[in-house]
């Protein structure tokens, strides 16, 4: 038990501690208990798009990257149910893109590609969009691979919050919707983008690459080939918060 | 003249861009303008907007990409958009479709190579009770005929502007068909205000002018008035009208306690469930009414702004509402000394670009502020923190409407209409099969077949409730009553008689959601689509049980996953179709078991097209 000063809610049945103003999905990955998600990065503001992070919240579904702690409340994460939902939506992200995994560079460093393993995916269940997205590959130094994209606007977000240059957003509608970038040409190369920026280093999948360092960390040495995407989130979030808030 | 060939759109820019200010909140607003004039927003515009405004040009992209009703490529001298709402199909729009392009030449969804016209389908454009209707360069052609067709064929070929085509092209009717007690007389503008304003006052108050009564320096009714109109508003009871059905007076005290330098009060004109046209009637015949009711609003929460967001579909009612809000400000209703009492409030109005997730209320609010039209999180809520992060009231067309009738009669007189949980009058738009097609104004607690009965739809096999995002009723059901405590509802009414093909409405259904997702969360941008593809499937013949049990998973998914209420709705239909009208779907499976959604033959086809193929041989 905690003591009767911090405030605790209970997530499948297990009692989580949490600060005010924390989110569920904060708190619950502070104690050690992971939630998938791939738009959310706890460095930046959540965008709740991807809803893999969903969770049942006295009794209702919300995104747990954007619902609020509060004492008391009862949450389910850890549920078949959930669980199935969340293969589901990651079916959903494989089919309506072009994934190729074994060809891929970002391959064994990719969150979507860890997180179908951490959900058990078979397969991408529905039948492939195969859309025609264009690649970009005018700059010397980035990539920016449509085909790779997963929508979850992190670009977007770190390059307006952080490096201050919006070079990245957002156009067309639903299914068509596709990032792009600001400049007359609408090509990278003509951007302010650099390969220093924030932006370019957070894509969870392969969409925004550098070029040239293509295999500098070898298949078998990657992030998730040394530990699972539940185990290594949970670790790097950890000493995120031991860092911040001692 | 063909506008396609105008060289140099930069001078026209600049002097549409001198008419605004430099505040990113007029980007959509300036979109909107640039798109009518130039019929396609240039490229040199975008880059001139982005100057302008300080933002980028990707960001002004993106809202060209997102609205319906702009374009980055030239549609045309004549811009002609066809109501897809299974209304319009259901007299006949895609045959007026085809015919309309056959004799204009040119292909559906293209532009005719010499730039001089372009034809495609819409979402509903709320002209279901005079349907098929078209929109031709922004003005609603209701009532299509091959007839009005040709003509419309003749004064294109002849490059009659359309200002010059007859009214009666134009006409749109009210049909009002039923009145209650709300709409049964003409509105008297300024009664509803100075009521809420004397509100709580003695008898003999109100014997003495009102400018004495109200007058700020002696205080006598000032605040009280706010106060006591509030009390009035909850003792009516009255509930949200956009289809949620959220306490008007709970959600105008929270705006009201929140403190803040300034307050928004926005009302809900985009109206884009389709089946509904309710708003539409409203603005065109009691636009004082709904104004007035903003304006109560304002005074209650102490707001100073109020912005009437409307849908671009209504575009043809923009001098009509410039001129009552004109009107109101000389009369002294709007402005900065509302009745001499030193109210200060004003209404603006923006317009929508074609996208139905703007009737949101957080994406309105993105979209007010010239951003595409993504709901916001969840939290804050807008009452808290909406346009500009202000404490915002928004409140639908209808609502508004109601709470000046409550100002101006009470809200006990209110409540005693309607049921316990369902004050007041609600207004339903009927279309569909019915002699009577048009706009009912009933007391809450009405009864499906009383509707049908009234509007001459009895032969209904089915109605659909509150439009796609809402509930299909059988037969067996019409005994089911319209209120919060059973059937809730937006008040759209679409009526299908026994001739009807319950899937077809399923597929249209279907259709316009994947069109309208905003793609910002997987389950509504995906699901919509598989959705769709799903049902296309089954329309072509190669549907099996097993489609079928996953058009129940992704539902399902949407429903509990979804960000926003457009995607938990937007199954609803076929949930309800599936267990309502299965034999509709089953008739179209020619067999059991596992058929692969890929198609082999269709995927030759590129092959075909890469070799000029098209024999039987080319053929699998």
């Amino acid at each position: 038990m905690c003591p009767d000063s911090i405030k605790t809610f209970f997530l499948d049945g297990r009692e989580i501690p949490f600060r005010e103003g924390q989110s569920v999905f904060d708190a619950a990955m502070t104690a050690g208990a992971f939630i998938p998600h791939l738009c959310h990065n706890p460095d930046y503001e959540p965008h709740s798009s991807c809803r893999l992070c969903t969770v049942i919240v006295n009794g209702r579904p919300f995104a747990s990257c954007t619902q609020p702690a509060v004492a008391g409340q009862m949450v389910q994460s850890d549920t078949p149910e959930l669980r199935e939902m969340r293969r589901v939506l990651t079916q959903m992200l494989f089919v309506e893109g072009n994934h190729y995994c074994p060809s891929c560079e970002k391959s064994g460093n990719c969150k979507l590609q860890a997180t179908a393993y951490d959900l058990g995916l078979q397969d991408n269940h529905f039948p492939q969009f195969f859309p025609k997205r264009e690649l970009d590959a005018s700059h010397a130094e980035i990539i920016l691979d449509r085909d790779r994209c997963i929508l979850c606007g992190l670009c977007v977000r770190v390059s307006r919050d952080v490096d201050k240059k919006s070079v990245f957003a957002m156009t067309g509608r639903g299914i068509h919707t596709v990032i792009v970038v600001d400049s007359p040409s609408g090509l990278l190369k003509d951007s302010k983008v650099t390969a220093q920026d924030e932006a370019v280093q957070h894509c969870p999948v392969g969409a925004l690459l550098l070029k040239g360092k293509g295999f500098d960390v070898p298949i078998g040495e990657r992030i998730y080939d040394k530990a699972p995407i539940a185990e290594d989130s949970v670790a790097k979030f950890q000493a995120r918060e031991a860092h911040i808030h001692g | 003249m063909s506008q396609a060939v105008t060289p140099h759109p930069q001078e026209t820019v600049r002097q549409i861009l001198q008419r605004y200010d430099r505040d990113p909140g007029e980007l959509l607003q300036l979109l909107v303008e640039i798109q009518h004039t130039f019929h396609y927003v240039p490229e040199e515009a975008v880059s001139l907007l982005a100057d302008h405004l300080r933002v980028t040009r990707a960001h002004v992209r993106g809202l060209v990409g997102f609205y319906s009703f702009l374009s980055d490529t030239f549609l045309g001298d004549y811009v002609i958009y066809i109501s897809d709402n299974i209304t319009d199909r259901m007299l006949g729009n895609q045959d007026m479709a085809k015919y309309l392009c056959s004799r204009l030449g040119v292909k559906l969804g293209k532009v005719r190579s010499d730039g001089r016209v372009s034809v495609q389908y819409t979402s509903c454009t709320g002209m279901c009770d005079q349907g098929p209707a078209a929109l031709v360069n922004g003005m609603p052609v209701t009532r299509l005929s091959r007839e009005r067709v040709d003509r419309m064929v003749e004064f294109i070929t002849a490059r009659t502007p359309v200002t010059a085509w007859p009214e009666e092209f134009f006409q749109v009717e009210d049909n009002f068909r039923r009145s209650d007690v709300l709409f049964r007389r003409a509105f008297d503008p300024g009664t509803a205000l100075k009521a809420a304003m004397l509100r709580g006052g003695d008898e003999t108050l109100k014997e003495i002018q009102f400018e004495e009564a109200v007058d700020p320096a002696s205080g006598i009714a000032w605040k009280r008035g706010a106060d006591e109109t509030l009390k009035e508003m909850y003792r009516s009871d009255l509930r949200g009208r956009g289809g949620a059905g959220f306490k008007a007076a709970i959600k105008w005290e929270t705006c009201r306690d929140i403190s803040a330098p300034e307050r928004y009060v926005v009302c809900n004109a985009d109206e884009g469930e389709p089946g509904t046209f309710k708003d539409r009637v409203l603005l065109s015949s009691y636009a004082d009414m709904v104004f007035e009711g903003m304006t109560v609003c304002a005074y209650v929460v102490g707001a100073g702004r109020g912005i009437l967001y409307i849908r671009q579909e209504y575009w043809y009612l923009k001098t009509h509402l410039e001129a009552v809000l004109a009107r109101r400000r000389e009369a002294g209703l709007l402005g900065k000394n509302i009745l001499g009492t030193g109210y200060a409030f004003d209404i603006a109005i923006h317009w929508g670009a074609g996208a139905y997730i703007c009737g949101m209320e957080s994406a309105m609010i993105e979209s007010i502020e010239g951003k595409r039209g993504k709901p916001r999180k969840r939290w804050p809520l807008p009452v808290v923190a909406g346009v500009e992060k202000r404490p915002t009231v928004v409140n639908n067309v209808e609502t508004f409407a109601a709470a000046a009738m409550v100002a101006l009669k009470g809200g006990v007189w209110f409540a005693g209409h309607g049921t316990m949980h369902s004050t007041g009058t609600k207004l339903f738009c009927v279309s569909g099969d019915c002699e009577r097609p048009g706009i009912y104004e009933y007391p809450f607690g009405v009864s499906i077949r009383e509707i049908l009965r009234d509007c001459g739809g009895l032969d209904a096999r089915a109605v659909q409730v509150s439009g796609p995002s809402g509930t299909t009723i059988t037969r067996p059901e019409f005994d089911r009553v319209l209120a919060y405590e059973d059937l809730a509802t937006v008040g759209t009414f679409m009526v299908f008689n026994h001739e009807r093909d319950m899937f077809e409405v399923v597929q249209n259904f279907t259709h316009f959601f994947q069109h309208e997702s905003c793609g910002l969360c997987t389950p509504c941008r995906v699901g919509t689509s598989l959705l769709a593809n799903l049902v296309d499937k089954v329309a072509a013949g190669k549907g099996s049980p097993l489609d079928l049990e996953e058009v129940q998973k992704i539902s399902q998914l949407m429903k509990t996953t979804a960000h926003c209420g457009l995607g938990q709705t937007a199954p609803n239909h076929l949930i309800d179709s599936l267990v309502k009208f299965r034999g509709d779907w089953e008739k179209r499976m020619m067999v059991t078991g596992f058929v692969p959604a890929f198609d082999l033959d269709a995927s030759l086809e590129e092959a075909r097209q890469l070799t000029g193929r098209d024999d039987v041989a080319a053929h699998l």
